[in-house]
């Protein structure tokens, strides 16, 4: 369990989106303690993914303030490089780049924007795929692996940046169920080895397992925010309640 | 535009024969018949404008890409004066026809802009100019084509604008947009039968210049046709080698 005297890396202050007129994001706030894992949890539309791409600026909030590492995001030269030292991410769709080997794809990142010599980016590239424990795949192509060894590659890709924080968009949902556990283990290998997490994800034996903090999200909202023994025995909002039995095995 | 060998030797065949089957004098194939000297003299001054054929092409062709990539960018930008200017570019430059470009370029730029220019880089400036707004817009399609995850998961590995276009976006366009691109490399090389009329001692002015002195066109202008046809075969053949070894690994 988390040491609760480590400092708030991510803080999330009143922070709303909006597309257009809709409010997909509506005065979230959200503070994430370093080595912190956070689930988030919520119905299609609530606003889950537009949470964490905040954080990284792939959306960018209107309203509010993001503060990472004691940086506020917004325009500035500053947000874009603490973002690039601090965070990682690993999307649903994997989103690997197709035409690169698997090693290609891990060690383009550390090259190209690091400065690192080929040489040390392909020798951290293969520390990640022993992490993920793929590493007779590096000379393949993404299209040649199964839905979950490339979602392991698109971990490994991420980790390689070294970041401090990463986001995971419901890593496991496009997934054929037999390979969701091999990418759910190496996760909790991660959560295991102390790096801060935000989770968007519904598999909640994964949460259970490695969360300290669940948050459930509902229209834009942040309806609850607890730790997993009391969110999934003694959740407040009916709307959570609701939502739990839908999603839990009886 | 790809032709396979079968279809090239069928090709070849079907236009061998009307012309192999008219070697007798009556049809006067013995301006170009290679046994005789004087046959062989207008062959070889036939085939002498090859070479400024395929040079004027590639040149022009290989500023186009480059130019055309240029152009495309701008318009793929959030600026909107940035959109603009490609917009403007494209449909000012792709819309009057090569041969008043090349007319303009040759004679109307030189005295627009007081600078002097050989009867080559005019038509490599027209043609190139010409190709790029339609090269532009090959691009832009392709680059459009890219999933925006391919950005977002170049983002997180903080990658900037130059780097995700040259590693991540540009190489899997480019694979995409090659069957177009060689369509218009084709069309290029056809193109630039139309510098000709400025002077440009490519294969179409040869011809040309031969018929006036021999008054022998059908025969003068089949060898002409002829010319073509093999440069376009060799240039399918080229872009089909450039799709495979682009595609190989991929497929391994
Ligand atoms: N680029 C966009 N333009 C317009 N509306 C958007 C955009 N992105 C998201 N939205 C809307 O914002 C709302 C929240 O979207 P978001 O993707 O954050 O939901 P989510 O909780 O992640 O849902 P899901 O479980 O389906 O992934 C949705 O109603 C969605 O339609
Ligand atoms: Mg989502």
């Amino acid at each position: 369990m988390l040491r609760n005297e480590t400092a708030t890396i991510i803080s999330i202050r009143a922070v709303s989106k909006l597309f257009g007129t809709f409010k997909a994001l509506d005065e979230v706030s959200l503070n994430v303690r370093e080595g912190e894992r956070v689930v988030v949890c919520g119905p299609s539309g609530s606003g889950k993914s537009t949470l964490i791409r905040c954080v990284n600026r792939l959306e960018q909030h209107d309203v509010g303030e993001i503060v990472l590492d004691g940086v506020t995001l917004g325009n500035t030269r500053d947000s874009a490089k603490v973002i690039a030292d601090t965070v990682g991410m690993v999307f649903q769709q994997f989103n690997l780049f197709p035409h690169l080997t698997v090693l290609d794809n891990i060690t383009l990142g550390p090259v190209r924007s690091r400065g690192m010599s080929e040489a040390d980016a392909k020798a951290l590239a293969m520390h990640y795929l022993e992490r993920v424990k793929i590493p007779e795949q590096a000379g393949k192509y993404p299209r040649n692996l199964s839905g979950g060894q490339q979602q392991r590659v698109a971990i490994a890709r991420a980790l390689c940046m070294e970041p401090r924080v990463m986001l995971f968009d419901e890593p496991t949902s496009a997934l054929d169920p037999e390979m969701i556990n091999e990418v759910l283990d190496v996760m909790a290998e991660l959560a295991g080895s102390g790096m801060t997490m935000i989770c968007v994800t519904h598999e909640m034996g994964f949460a259970r397992r490695v969360a300290d903090t669940m948050v459930f999200m509902d229209k834009g909202k942040i309806v609850e925010t607890a730790p997993p023994d009391v969110f999934f025995t003694a959740p407040e909002s009916a709307r959570c309640q609701e939502f739990l039995q839908q999603i839990l095995p009886h | 535009m790809a032709l396979s060998w079968k279809s090239a030797r069928w090709i070849a065949f079907l236009t061998l024969v009307p012309i192999l089957s008219g070697c007798s004098d009556r049809w006067g194939w013995y301006v170009v018949n290679p046994t005789t000297p004087s046959g062989w003299t207008n062959l070889t001054f036939l085939m002498s404008g090859l070479w400024y054929t395929i040079l004027l092409s590639v040149t022009a062709i290989a500023i186009s890409v480059v130019l055309g990539l240029l152009i495309a960018l701008p318009g793929l930008s959030k600026n909107p004066f940035l959109r603009a200017f490609n917009r403007i570019y494209v449909e000012v430059v792709r819309a009057p026809p090569i041969l008043v470009l090349i007319l303009w370029v040759y004679y109307g730029l030189p005295q627009a802009a007081d600078i002097q220019i050989s009867v080559f880089w005019a038509g490599v400036v027209a043609l190139a100019l010409s190709d790029s707004a339609f090269e532009a817009e090959i691009y832009r399609a392709g680059i459009q084509s890219i999933d925006k995850g391919q950005y977002e998961a170049a983002q997180t590995i903080s990658l900037g604008y130059a780097d995700t276009m040259r590693y991540v976006i540009l190489p899997q366009a480019i694979r995409r947009i090659l069957p177009a691109m060689g369509n218009q490399f084709v069309y290029m090389l056809k193109m630039s039968s139309l510098v000709s009329v400025i002077g440009m001692q490519e294969l179409t002015r040869k011809a040309n210049e031969l018929v006036t002195a021999e008054y022998r066109p059908l025969e003068i202008y089949s060898i002409l046709v002829l010319e073509y046809l093999v440069l376009i075969l060799v240039v399918s053949a080229l872009v089909r080698w450039l799709e495979r070894r682009l595609t190989a690994d991929e497929a391994r």
